[in-house]
């Protein structure tokens, strides 16, 4: 069993590092997985790092910089199965919100040489540049979600993560909708699942960091969030959040920009 | 007809729960009126009203007297009846091959329902036909649902988004329950007809304080159900209602609703009738333990329809329409009877405030054509 144990790495480009502490985070679980698997690269968890290739790469944040395309595109080729953690790694992240500013004009203000700056226009998500095998969304990730895709590569199965509306969850929970009984704006009908509708449980409307779930549509519910009250700036903010450059919220605040 | 004055109402919760039952009813909660488990008369919601309309639901503390001045919430009977997640079976590794370890789900559960709505008493008749009394037994459905004890309550202050009259569902209960009640709360008066439709109701009532009603407070009662009846917030006619969604079948209003909808289940999930459900398989890390869960389902989400080879309904209107003739059409082939029971619950709960009465009415009314699309 020992010998077998698929080698698992965990890489890291522009992020927090909140996702891959939901690994560590998996304190009850941790152990198993640890016996399940071999971690080969966890620099966040341990010191000791074995060479490539992996059987499973997970990688956290955005691609950002020249050197970290090279070194995506060297890890995707060390890694057989490859899952992008994180709305860093999937959307871009809220360092996306760059993309809509001009990036040189920030590393004049910011350093005092920006001559010695080399990054890229925008903030751009794993899969722009390499094919990823299984993305899973969130800002964090949800630590069960992790546990669940690992444990689903480990028995060859389909991992139960599903992509429908954050509203679903709510509603099993037994949630009473915050946006239909107390007129408080919510990106859930337009968010996909995972969190265990987090923020709509403690009377707060979901902030879509979960990116947008399959098949949605922001402009539908964008109205309604005019009903409520807000305006085109609002909507706007709304969407350009952690998920800002994922399509479906990219293009609807985009919609709403004066 | 009897009468239980208000101030003996307890006693039905005392003596369904000296019976072993766990009294479950309307209570408020978050703004809402939820579905929980309730101690004594005084959880119920006296003394508040809501007021819906599509896509918004308000919550008033008015001071009325009255313990069941409100019509249905968010939630309805089928979070126990048919519960939003369940274990089907555990699977334990054995050498090769796997053993399967039944699972108990919905065992020695004894609930009484106080407060269901004619409407929903209609919705549990239809999962009945559906899930009990059909070629294809639910287990989990009927171990639950053998042990049920319904106290109704008839309707006598619809809401703005009811139109239970124009599917024959109430505001009146005429079956399906074992004690059904009509509260009468007037400045003069306040009390409650009650009327058993069981042996099992019998039972209770006979445990209850009561006595019997005169024909004065029988008719009063029924003057304010009459009144109730002519007072819905919707209507829909559904005569040959499938037939003319059938001829529907390609009608530009689909396109005008899949504009608006956001495909984001609430319709299916707050539907007192809706019971689709997928299952998902889970296992520990070692592969040693399996389990199969159940979980409610929708037909708004890609999964649903998605088999080897791609997914039968692509878009958002394919699958409103689906939803829509699945409760209008198909059911009426399938089972007999309409799958809407006109609580409204869809409208109201609908964060695009889309409301299935005027969609439907919009299609079905072949004599304008609509060829705009609405924004």
């Amino acid at each position: 069993m020992a010998a077998k144990r698929p080698k698992i790495a965990v890489f890291k480009f522009a992020s927090c590092d909140g996702c891959q502490l939901s690994l560590l985070d998996a304190e009850d679980e941790l152990l198993l997985v640890a016996g399940a698997v071999e971690i080969a690269n966890f620099p966040e968890a341990s010191r000791r790092i074995l060479r490539g290739p992996y059987d499973i790469g997970l990688v956290e944040g955005s691609i950002t910089t020249p050197h970290d395309v090279e070194r995506i595109r060297h890890i995707r080729k060390e890694c057989k199965f490859l899952i992008t953690i994180g709305a860093c790694a999937t959307a871009g992240g809220i360092q996306a919100l760059r993309n809509w500013k001009d990036v040189k004009e920030f590393t004049r203000l910011v350093y005092a040489s920006p001559d010695h700056i080399s990054t890229l226009d925008r903030s751009m998500p794993v899969g722009s540049y390499v094919h990823v095998d299984f993305e899973l969304r969130g800002c964090p990730i949800n630590k069960y979600q992790l546990l669940e895709v690992v444990n689903a590569y480990l028995n060859k199965r389909k991992p139960n993560v599903p992509t429908h509306s954050l509203c679903m969850q709510c509603k099993k929970k037994g949630n009473i909708c915050v946006m239909v009984a107390e007129g408080i704006p919510c990106l859930g009908p337009v968010t996909q699942t995972g969190c265990g509708a987090l923020c709509p449980s403690y009377n707060r409307g979901c902030y879509g960091c979960f990116g947008p779930m399959e098949n949605p549509n922001p402009s539908s519910l964008s109205k309604q969030l005019a009903e409520l009250g807000a305006d085109r700036e609002d909507i706007m903010l709304m969407f350009r959040g952690f998920n800002a450059y994922a399509e479906a919220f990219r293009k609807e605040s985009d919609a709403h920009e004066k | 007809m009897h009468i239980v004055e208000v101030e003996k109402l307890n006693h039905l919760f005392k003596t369904l729960q000296s019976k072993g039952y766990t009294t479950i009813g309307p209570k408020v909660r978050d703004g809402a009126i939820g579905l929980d488990a309730l101690q004594s008369a005084a959880d119920l919601p006296q003394h508040y009203t809501d007021e819906q309309a599509p896509g918004s639901y308000t919550l008033h503390k008015n001071g009325h007297k009255a313990f069941f001045n409100f019509v249905v919430g968010p939630q309805s009977w089928k979070k126990f009846l048919y519960e939003p997640r369940t274990r089907l079976f555990s699977a334990r590794k054995n050498g090769k091959s796997f053993e399967v370890i039944p699972d108990k789900n919905g065992e020695g559960k004894r609930y009484a329902f106080i407060g269901v709505r004619p409407c929903e008493l209609q919705a549990i008749a239809i999962h009945d036909k559906v899930f009990h009394t059909g070629e294809y037994v639910d287990d989990r459905y009927q171990k639950i649902r053998d042990n049920i004890f319904l106290v109704a309550i008839n309707c006598t202050n619809p809401g703005g988004n009811c139109f239970c009259v124009s599917v024959k569902s109430g505001p009146a209960a005429t079956q399906g329950y074992d004690l059904v009640l009509t509260e009468v709360a007037t400045d003069e008066k306040h009390h409650f007809l009650i009327e058993s439709g069981s042996p099992a109701g019998e039972e209770i009532l006979r445990d209850m304080p009561h006595r019997d009603a005169t024909q004065d407070e029988i008719d009063c009662a029924k003057r304010m159900l009459d009144s109730a009846a002519k007072n819905m917030g919707k209507s829909l006619d559904v005569s040959n209602i499938g037939q003319k969604l059938n001829d529907n079948f390609e009608h530009a209003h689909w396109d005008d609703v899949a504009k608006r909808c956001l495909s984001c289940t609430n319709c299916t999930m707050v539907c007192p009738t809706c019971f689709c459900s997928t299952v998902e398989d889970v296992t520990d890390l070692t592969g040693e333990h399996a389990e199969r869960w159940r979980r409610w389902d929708s037909c708004f989400t890609s999964d649903f329809t998605k088999i080897a080879g791609g997914n039968t309904r692509m878009s958002t209107r394919t699958r409103y329409r689906q939803w829509l003739m699945h409760k209008f059409a198909h059911w009426q082939e399938q089972f007999g009877t309409l799958g809407c029971v006109g609580c409204g619950r869809c409208i109201t709960w609908c964060p695009a405030g889309i409301d299935i009465t005027r969609e439907a009415a919009r299609i079905t009314d072949t004599g304008v054509p609509i060829t705009t699309l609405e924004g």
